[in-house]
């Protein structure tokens, strides 16, 4: 069964059109990366399959509900989405608007109406599983960037979805900070979960994903697999995923190839 | 006696140091509410009545002698809530005064009454009937202030949220406070980012026509960052659940001493009433 499904999705911001007729499967279970330059539509897209924005036109199905505003009106309906379906935004500080790390990550659960006891035991677990259990009294907008990402994940993760949005989860992160990010991902997973990744960094692609979906303007060019995509030198070349790089090999001697960030 | 001198500093240099103040004013007053003072021992629902019905007796009271011993009683409950006296000096009573003040200034010399002094180079009359209405609504004002200051420096925000819930607050209400209080240090995070960028391209001094550029300018560009922050922030709060409602870990509970502290809060704010009518 495909977890979403979307139709002729259009979306527009103002008269700037984000998404443009767009079809696509994605099945459940899977791990899929959303690739795209700046501006394709990624981060459009994950907002539409978390019910936060709705097209303007075309369709979108979870687990084949179709998701639409009326629905999430309905406290039942928006109450079992946004147990079984997280988002983690690419900004962490829109995403950290509480006054202590340990209130952050409540958050979620006490929306969810989750017991006292219930919410301090998953808070306290989720904190140490994340290494923030020293943070825990901090005020989330004074922490590192690392630190922020990795609150932000935590407060997503605590309410155990089924399905993982993630915008952007390695953008303006350190190197060290980056694989910590995706080694906290990955034991998360465990191959259970769906994970659906925007993300132009090419080089955590075969990490995060069996399947991937290339966008250039709102539109889909690419369903391919990782090893493929990379592959495909053209394709990246041609959706700004890759640029050509000149650069100096001692005295005289400049050369240029094609050239990513990540890889 | 040695020592650097002193540069002058500038007006970017200025409100940079003004937004980092108020960052840590915003930070501080959530540290504040966690300490064991006497107010922040009572439950939030009692401080917010208590609190509030002194507010209105402080609006209802007609003698200053009666408004200013609100003002002690504030202070007192200030001192006993271990709020320190400096923060509510620069925090509250200077901004209250300085601003009732000069609202209250042109009824010191318009008023008419029994003159007391004349300004003198423009030959402007104090009358004595000016000053008492001058000093009544500062009075007021820094009272009143007191009691509000109070209330937010000893109760977690998110408790004041469920308190006004608890009053039966309309939905809405709640969901705008909520909304202006998460987005409040991100807006002087943006504010202090893009000063700090600012002075970054500035040489030298500003003057004062470039000065007033530089506030037009950025008040612009916040106000769009505002409105794109407060909808960034709303849909990370719904992508978590939240509808509206303000759910916490800590239930509310009245204790013996709630109920002694709310009837205490209401005797005084009646007394004042009836005193001051």
């Amino acid at each position: 069964m495909n977890l979403f499904e979307i139709e002729s999705l259009t979306y527009r911001f103002n008269r700037i059109v984000a998404l443009d007729g767009l079809s696509m499967a994605i099945p459940a279970g899977t791990r899929v990366g959303l690739l795209g330059a700046n501006g394709s539509g990624k981060s459009t897209l994950l907002r539409i399959l978390d019910g936060l924005y709705f097209p303007e036109s075309g369709q979108v199905r979870f687990l084949g509900e179709p998701l639409t505003e009326q629905r999430f009106g309905a406290d039942a309906f928006a109450h079992q989405f946004r147990r079984r379906v997280g988002m983690v935004f690419q900004n962490p500080d829109v995403q950290l608007f509480n006054t202590t790390v340990f209130d952050e990550v409540a958050f979620g659960p006490l929306q969810l109406r989750w017991t006292a006891a219930d919410v301090r035991a998953r808070v306290m677990d989720t904190l140490e599983r994340f290494r923030l259990a020293h943070l825990k009294d901090r005020v989330p907008q004074r922490l590192s960037g690392g630190e922020k990402k990795r609150v932000a994940l935590a407060s997503v993760l605590v309410m155990d979805p089924e399905v993982l949005l993630l915008d952007e989860p390695t953008d303006a992160l350190d190197p060290r900070s980056q694989s910590q990010l995706i080694d906290l991902l990955m034991g998360w997973t465990d191959g259970s979960k769906s994970v659906i990744t925007a993300t132009h960094h090419l080089g955590i692609l075969e990490e995060i994903a069996d399947r991937c979906f290339v966008l250039d303007h709102g539109r889909l060019v690419a369903e391919r697999t990782p090893a493929d995509l990379l592959q495909d030198q053209e394709l990246l070349d041609r959706t700004n995923l890759i640029h050509v790089h000149r650069h100096r090999h001692g005295a005289a001697q400049v050369h240029s190839h094609p050239h990513t960030h990540g890889l | 006696m040695t020592g650097k001198a002193r540069t002058p500093r500038g007006f970017v240099e200025r409100t940079i140091d003004g937004l980092l103040h108020a960052m840590e004013r915003a930070v501080s007053a959530e540290a504040g509410a966690a300490g064991a003072g006497w107010i922040q021992r009572l439950d939030p629902r009692v401080k917010l009545a208590g609190l509030l019905s002194l507010v209105a007796a402080v609006a209802l009271s007609h003698r200053a002698d009666v408004i200013a011993a609100l003002l002690g009683l504030g202070i007192a409950l200030a001192i006993a809530s271990r709020v320190p006296l400096a923060t509510l000096l620069s925090g509250v009573w200077l901004a209250a005064v300085g601003l009732s003040g000069a609202l209250a200034l042109p009824a010191v010399f318009l008023t008419p009454g029994r003159t007391v002094a004349t300004l003198p180079p423009l030959g402007w009359t104090i009358t004595a009937q000016g000053l008492t209405s001058a000093g009544y609504l500062i009075l007021r004002v820094a009272a009143a202030a007191t009691f509000g200051f109070l209330l937010v420096f000893t109760t977690r925000w998110s408790h004041v949220l469920k308190a006004l819930r608890a009053f039966r607050l309309p939905l809405v209400f709640v969901v705008v406070l909520a909304m202006t209080y998460r987005y409040i240090l991100l807006l002087l995070e943006a504010a202090h980012d893009m000063f700090v960028a600012r002075r970054s391209r500035t040489v030298g001094r500003l003057t004062a026509g470039e000065r007033r550029r530089v506030v037009t300018q950025s008040a612009g560009v916040l106000l769009a960052k505002s409105l794109h922050l407060s909808g960034e922030v709303f849909l990370a709060m719904q992508a978590r659940g939240f509808r509206g409602e303000v759910y916490l870990l800590d239930d509310f509970a009245m204790a013996r001493a709630d109920w002694l502290a709310l009837v205490c809060f209401a005797a005084a704010a009646a007394a004042a009433v009836w005193v001051g009518r």
